[in-house]
């Protein structure tokens, strides 16, 4: 311990302002303040602090979202093996392997990309690397579907960093969620290679699918007219999809770590699912002969990217509503317009992602109103004691 | 007695070091000092040189803005220093005591008997005016405004505060005095803030008080959240608070017709050795109830008042002039190795992202690093949960930060000082300034609306 401090230590001086080293200063500070909590103690207001900061709040979003990458990781061999015909001959061991193989790098661009935009930004700006993008490198692999070339990943990240985030000022002052920025950029600006059912199982080059195999997510089968969701399947995450999000078990273990360490917010994960259980069953009762509006309300709710968005994405703090109540209305629209647009929409098999944009974009809208409710009864208080 | 308002935001801080109940008389200090930097806003005029002789009760400076407001020696004897910071601003006027010298003579007469003009007269000459505060914004109250009411909390929940009805049992009598002569100056009442979880019979038979009982975690001894409950400050009241041991010293001064500010204080914190009350008077030099107290070699914060809103101090300074307590914490300044990844039995935090809420201990040491980088506002709904008002404290901070004063009006600054808004600074995960943003506001509000 004492050894690496010393190193720091030393060579701090090198990398302050004038010196030598000074373009480095970002990502010395960085490594350093990752490795210690630094010194400083308080110097104006209170004189004690919580321990919590950014880096564990982000910490324990990663942590939440383990569950997820590692049956994320799972299903993709299971997939794999599943298309090739050899699942039965196949252990658990080689499954999970071929998809670690598989997701890792994804998971290296993601971050190596999105972190060295980041050491950039904060160097030209003189501020400290912020943490967003250690949950964010996370979340744009598990939303990708697993045969995207690593090509489109490093620069569908470098778009949703830079455009997403930075050029907003940094963590804390994004609109969207960067995560979802990437996702939406990588689904408008590569439709032909992003969509269609080949690209959510991974096949490898030197295997063929057997025959019949058609790699239609659920989802895709749905808007073809022809649902037909293994509940089983679809809960425990054994479904083709986007890496990280088929398990919802998975993502219920990530919502039980947020919502239990209040790092999460519980109402708007509950407001999401009571407005897309709402619109599925409003669906429901006007399906006639719709197959996919007479679907369930609640396969709804295990199929494709809605429990993910629901516990992950709507749930991002910077780019959600920050006040009580606007959370409420928020989550609920979230789950309303999700369903909304995966049913009726042709166009997009998944309405998650965009309904959560969209309501990103609507969030400080809805702040303001819930404000100005505040201010309302704080005026009218005035008048009735005048 | 009315009923108990039960508040349920808010937090209190188990820190390490409460007093026990005994109370020591502390050594006699060798110098007493006021410090104008107590009083935000303030700008002082001094009245008395270098080496000049002083009564108990005779002035040393006032308020350039309002040269009634002055402020009184505690002690008679011989200033000898004007102590100024940077640009010439006075820290601090320091007076070394002499136990033969006189004190200033005062009308001695029960204030019922006296007119509110009167009143205000013996209040204002003898420098305990200072000790009234004008909500909104928490500065001195102005002589000339008539306060809607004049609020008392009558206990303090900021960690390891002093109990103030061990502290006032003896002086009940010199208590209520006090509050005749307070009443006097309002056109309503005197409102007390009583802990219904505490001793009540203290404050039971009292006159001239209106009576509430609070229930909650901190903040619900701040008199800022008693008053929002009971009778919530709107644009163009104006309402007075007083601390109750200020209220003593008002109480002594019609009794006795002289200016005593003997105050019971309690001396607490984690490196303290057996952390107790002392009875001192205001402005002492803290050196005398520091020495052979304190624990530890290590490298220690002194904290003139609690840990929330208290001002460090050197430990060869005094007593600020609003303070009840001396805290001494350890200042903290080392590395961490990966602080922020450990599972954390140790510490103590308003969120449940430590092992530590699975294993409640009764109490934590903390010091004063603040275990974190500096962030804008990125998580949501933590403030709230600490503030027991219909406010919303991260709208407020945002309209402050950008300087707009029609909003911070709107959103309800004149409800709200630092004190209130203290415990989200200590959770905040983005270790944001709330309390030095908070009075920035507060300055311009009063800068552009006076």
């Amino acid at each position: 311990m004492k050894l690496i401090k010393n190193i720091f230590e030393n060579t701090k001086p090198h990398v302050q302002k004038g010196a030598k080293f000074h373009w480095l200063h970002s990502v010395h500070d960085g490594f350093f303040t990752l490795f210690f909590v630094q010194k400083n103690t308080s110097k104006s207001g209170t004189h004690i602090h919580d321990y919590i900061d950014l880096k564990r709040t982000m910490g324990i979003v990663v942590f939440a979202l383990v569950p997820a990458i590692l049956i994320g990781m799972y299903n993709t061999g299971f997939q794999h093996y599943k298309a090739i015909g050899e699942l039965a001959s196949t252990g658990f061991f080689n499954i999970f392997l071929y998809g670690l193989l598989k997701v890792v790098p994804i998971i290296i661009v993601s971050y190596g990309v999105g972190l060295g935009i980041e050491f950039v930004f904060a160097q030209i700006r003189g501020h400290e690397i912020q943490e967003g993008f250690l949950v964010s490198g996370m979340l744009i692999p598990l939303v990708m579907p697993v045969n995207t070339p690593l090509w489109m990943i490093a620069v569908s990240t470098a778009f949703a960093v830079i455009i997403g985030k930075e050029v907003f000022g940094g963590t804390g002052m994004n609109i969207w969620n960067p995560a979802l920025v990437a996702r939406a950029f990588l689904f408008f600006a590569y439709p032909a290679q992003i969509s269609g059912d080949s690209v959510w199982v991974s096949i490898g080059k030197s295997s063929q699918a057997v025959d019949g195999f058609s790699g239609a997510t659920p989802m895709a089968q749905a808007a073809a007219g022809n649902p037909d969701v293994n509940v089983a399947d679809a809960f425990l995450g054994f479904i083709p999809g986007s890496i990280g999000e088929t398990s919802t078990l998975a993502i219920l273990i990530g919502a039980v770590i947020l919502i239990v360490t209040g790092v999460g917010s519980w109402r708007i994960m509950l407001s999401t699912v009571v407005g897309g259980a709402v619109m599925g069953i409003i669906l429901n009762i006007f399906a006639g002969d719709n197959a996919y509006m007479a679907l369930p309300f609640w396969q709804h709710l295990i199929i494709g990217g809605f429990a993910f968005g629901a516990v992950f994405m709507a749930t991002d703090p910077v780019s959600a509503a920050q006040t009580l109540k606007g959370k409420w209305i928020y989550g609920f629209l979230v789950g309303v317009l999700g369903i909304i647009i995966r049913v009726i929409n042709p166009a997009f098999p998944e309405g998650m992602m965009l309904a959560i944009l969209l309501m990103n974009t609507f969030a400080p809208l809805i702040d303001h109103y819930v404000v100005q409710g505040n201010i309302k009864k704080r005026l009218k208080r005035a008048q009735v004691a005048a | 007695m009315s009923e108990v308002i039960k508040l349920k935001k808010g937090l209190n801080i188990k820190l390490a070091g409460k007093a026990e109940l005994i109370t020591e008389t502390a050594l006699i200090s060798d110098t007493y000092a006021l410090k104008p930097t107590d009083f935000p806003g303030l700008a002082p005029k001094l009245c008395v040189k270098a080496d000049q002789d002083v009564k108990a009760g005779d002035p040393l400076f006032y308020d350039k803005y309002n040269p009634n407001v002055v402020f009184t020696s505690p002690v008679g004897g011989k200033v000898v220093s004007i102590n100024r910071g940077e640009r010439r601003k006075i820290l601090e006027v320091v007076v070394k005591g002499d136990e033969n010298a006189e004190a200033a003579k005062f009308m001695e007469a029960d204030p019922k008997a006296l007119t509110k003009g009167e009143i205000k007269e013996q209040i204002l000459k003898s420098g305990l005016w200072p000790f009234i505060k004008r909500r909104p914004y928490g500065i001195i109250a102005n002589p000339e405004e008539v306060p809607k009411n004049i609020y008392i909390s009558t206990f303090d929940t900021a960690p390891l505060a002093p109990d103030y009805s061990y502290i006032l049992k003896d002086e009940k009598n010199t208590f209520q005095v006090g509050i005749n002569a307070l009443s006097k100056l309002t056109d309503g009442k005197v409102i007390l803030g009583v802990d219904a979880n505490g001793n009540s019979s203290t404050f039971e038979g009292l006159e001239n008080v209106v009576v509430n009982k609070f229930s909650g975690p901190h903040p619900v001894g701040n008199v800022g959240i008693q008053i929002h409950h009971i009778n919530p400050i709107n644009k163009g009241d104006v309402v007075w608070t007083i601390n109750l041991q200020d209220v003593l010293f008002i109480g002594r001064l019609f009794d006795m017709g002289v200016l005593n500010v003997t105050k019971t204080i309690a001396l607490v914190g984690s490196e303290v050795e057996k952390p107790r009350y002392f009875k001192t008077k205001l402005g002492t030099n803290v050196s005398v109830l520091l020495e052979g107290n304190i624990k530890t070699e290590n490298n220690t914060r002194v904290i003139s008042g609690n840990v929330l809103t208290g001002t460090k101090i050197s430990d060869d300074n005094f007593l600020g002039f609003y303070d009840s307590s001396i805290t001494v914490i350890p200042e903290g300044d080392e590395y961490e190795f990966m602080g922020w990844a450990t599972l954390g039995l140790n510490k103590f935090s308003a969120t449940k992202t430590f092992i530590s809420s699975l294993f409640q201990k009764k109490e934590y040491v903390m010091n004063a690093n603040l275990h974190g980088g500096e962030r804008a506002f990125v998580l949501s709904g933590q403030y709230e949960k600490l503030l027991p008002m219909d406010v919303l404290p991260v709208h407020l901070l945002k309209s402050i930060l950008v300087n707009d004063i029609d909003k911070m009006e709107q959103l309800g600054i004149y409800e709200v000082i630092e004190e209130d808004l203290a415990l989200c600074e200590y959770a905040c995960t983005s270790k944001i300034h709330v309390q030095e943003t908070l009075r920035k506001g507060i300055n311009s509000m009063i800068k552009e609306l006076g």
